[in-house]
């Protein structure tokens, strides 16, 4: 089997050398890509043709020394909601089948004009709606560090194809923790940039107020150079915050010395946190003093209203953005129908799967007459409050340290029966959503040889400090180093 | 006490043009009932003086003047249609003598 790639700092080293090509790395990609499939589904559909013709490409550019970025010539995969014009866009759901985009998102513009090199599609939960990507009509993705586990989800195919040292990179989104999370289960590094940073153009909206786009990556620096490149205001997404790209990449260098870190007591003191998942947080913490930050204990008192806040909020809004799939301009149409409300319902019907319906008819109820006031208007005001908490607690923290997951990676097939339990795996992750700002997950330990998850949150507007800590953390420990043993 | 049960997932169900299937719409009003059990507890949160959050960042609606812009065109846009005809998607008869307005 092709060996594993290893960061995109050291591949674009190697690139810059003259010691590998680009089409040598998308060659090892592919290979490995294909060899790892059957075990772990992290692929829906690889684009050989077309990465071999862009690799070849940036190789003959490099060659005029016309490399324009830090990710050119490096190859990268795409969570399956992302739209690439001439290729499938299904978001792991039967209701987009043969479904082909006519247009790129922008992140994919943005990629291609940097000359980072697509070669495939990630497995996700359909319509990214999940925590484990086992919600897929593809069945699910695995965890390269025990393959009878779930690899976190939505974006875990993403997360496994990184993990497992596939692509150096990848893409995914994150509504209520869906690339932290599965960063969290595979033992690397996932941002979920600010509400705003990068641009929504051309990913299938699940829920408007809290979807954003951001990297996965083995390092907090690679994460960096992903979100410089992909960030920066875009007219077709009327969220784009108007500001040009980041530039967090310079901010980078190791020294966090005064800047002051946050420990919310909701989140470290709780009793639902695996006891070994705390302690390694706890230390991480204590890695973080040593290298001159400040620890400080604070309070978000709301947290534990959180997740039935993000459940009544991301139901309501995907009810309204899923109305789309009717199976009259796109995807597919249930044969036989005698009238159009039957056609409706019935593509709907045989084209969503369980979570989603669940998801759909949640929303719809609690935007229906009657409940409106009493469910999604609640959660909007509780929202509010916990936007207040995390102003509040940013009033004197520059960032806020907390688990990412209460507990590691749990078995394929634990929760699918239990939706509720499987909404409460996501209680760390989704607060920041709510309140837009940025976060990053990273590797800072394992527990029966599976890895841990620490958290780092900015305020809005700062997604330079998490990366900058998350940075200096890895500068000082080798967790991130660590590598599942995948059998050839 | 059950919040919602198999009638109400089935009207809820019309609404959101999902028709579901005898075992299916009483595993589905398990689920939200316990979902919305537990969703029950904003009720006790004093949210007296919270405004509503609508997004996640403090941003005013951004609104701009309509722009034409070139599209990928016709054919592309019809090229992902179940069915289509010349200019046109094709759906089955809409006038069904139901509710529809």
């Amino acid at each position: 089997m092709a060996e594993p790639l290893e960061t995109v700092a050291a591949l674009r080293r190697a690139l810059d050398a003259g010691a590998t090509t680009s089409a040598e790395l998308v060659e090892r990609a592919l290979a490995r890509a294909d060899a790892l499939q059957p075990r772990l589904g992290a692929f829906v559909g690889l684009r050989a043709a077309g990465a071999r013709r862009e690799a070849a490409e940036a190789d003959a550019q490099r060659g005029r020394r016309e490399a324009r970025s830090a990710l050119h010539g490096i190859p990268v995969a795409l969570k399956d909601n992302i739209a690439q014009a001439g290729e499938p866009c299904g978001c792991a759901s039967r209701v987009l089948e043969g479904y082909v985009s006519p247009f790129d998102a922008t992140l994919v513009e943005r990629l291609r004009a940097v000359g980072a090199v697509v070669i495939g599609r990630t497995n996700m939960d359909e319509f990214a709606m999940g925590s484990s990507t086992e919600h897929s009509r593809h069945g699910p993705t695995r965890n390269p560090w025990d393959l009878a586990r779930s690899p976190g989800g939505s974006s875990g195919g993403s997360a496994a194809a990184v993990a497992a040292g596939i692509v150096p990179l990848a893409f995914g989104s994150d509504t209520g923790g869906s690339i932290r999370q599965p960063a969290a289960f595979t033992g690397i590094v996932g941002l979920k940039p600010g509400y705003g940073r990068v641009s929504r153009y051309g990913l299938v909206a699940f829920a408007s107020s809290l979807d954003q786009i951001g990297p996965l990556a083995r390092t907090a620096e690679d994460c960096a150079d992903a979100l410089d490149a992909i960030s920066g205001h875009d007219p077709r997404d009327s969220t784009s915050l108007r500001e040009p790209p980041t530039r967090t990449r310079e901010a980078l260098g190791g020294d966090v010395a005064g800047l002051v870190v946050g420990l919310p007591r909701e989140y470290l003191g709780g009793d639902g946190c695996d006891p070994e998942v705390a302690r390694a947080v706890e230390e991480a913490a204590r890695e973080l003093e040593k290298a001159g930050v400040t620890l400080r204990e604070c309070s978000l008192p709301h947290t534990r209203h959180a997740v039935a806040t993000y459940y009544l909020i991301c139901t309501a809004e995907a009810s309204s953005n899923l109305a789309r799939f009717d199976g009259v301009r796109y995807g597919r149409r249930a044969e036989g129908a005698a009238g159009l409300t039957e056609m409706y319902e019935r593509s709907r019907s045989e084209g969503f799967g369980r979570e989603v319906k669940r998801r759909i008819l949640l929303g719809t109820y609690v935007l229906s007459a009657g409940y409106y006031d009493a469910y999604y208007r609640k959660a909007q005001q509780v929202r509010a409050l916990l936007r207040r908490d995390f102003e509040e607690a940013f009033a004197s923290c520059d960032a806020l340290l907390t688990p990412t997951t209460p507990e590691i990676a749990f078995a394929l097939g634990e929760r699918t029966g239990d939706p509720l339990r499987m909404y409460l795996s996501d209680v760390y992750t989704v607060s920041v959503n709510l309140a837009g700002v940025p976060a990053v997950s990273l590797p800072c330990g394992f527990s029966r040889g599976l890895p841990i998850g620490l958290q780092l949150i900015g305020r809005a507007g700062s997604d330079a400090t998490p990366l900058r800590l998350a940075d200096a953390f890895q500068r000082r420990t080798d967790h991130h180093l660590c590598r599942p043993e995948l059998p050839a | 006490m059950s919040r919602i049960g198999r009638a109400e997932v089935e009207r809820i169900g019309h609404l959101a043009r999902l028709r579901l299937e005898e075992g299916e719409a009483e595993a589905l009003a398990r689920d939200l009932d316990a979902i919305l059990g537990y969703a029950a507890e904003l009720g006790a949160v004093d949210t007296a003086g919270a405004s509503e959050a609508r997004s996640g960042a403090a941003l005013a609606t951004p609104l701009r003047e309509d722009r034409p812009a070139p599209w990928p065109g016709l054919e592309q846009a019809l090229a992902n249609a179940p069915d289509a005809d010349g200019t046109a998607f094709l759906v089955p008869q809409v006038l069904e003598g139901e509710e529809e307005g």
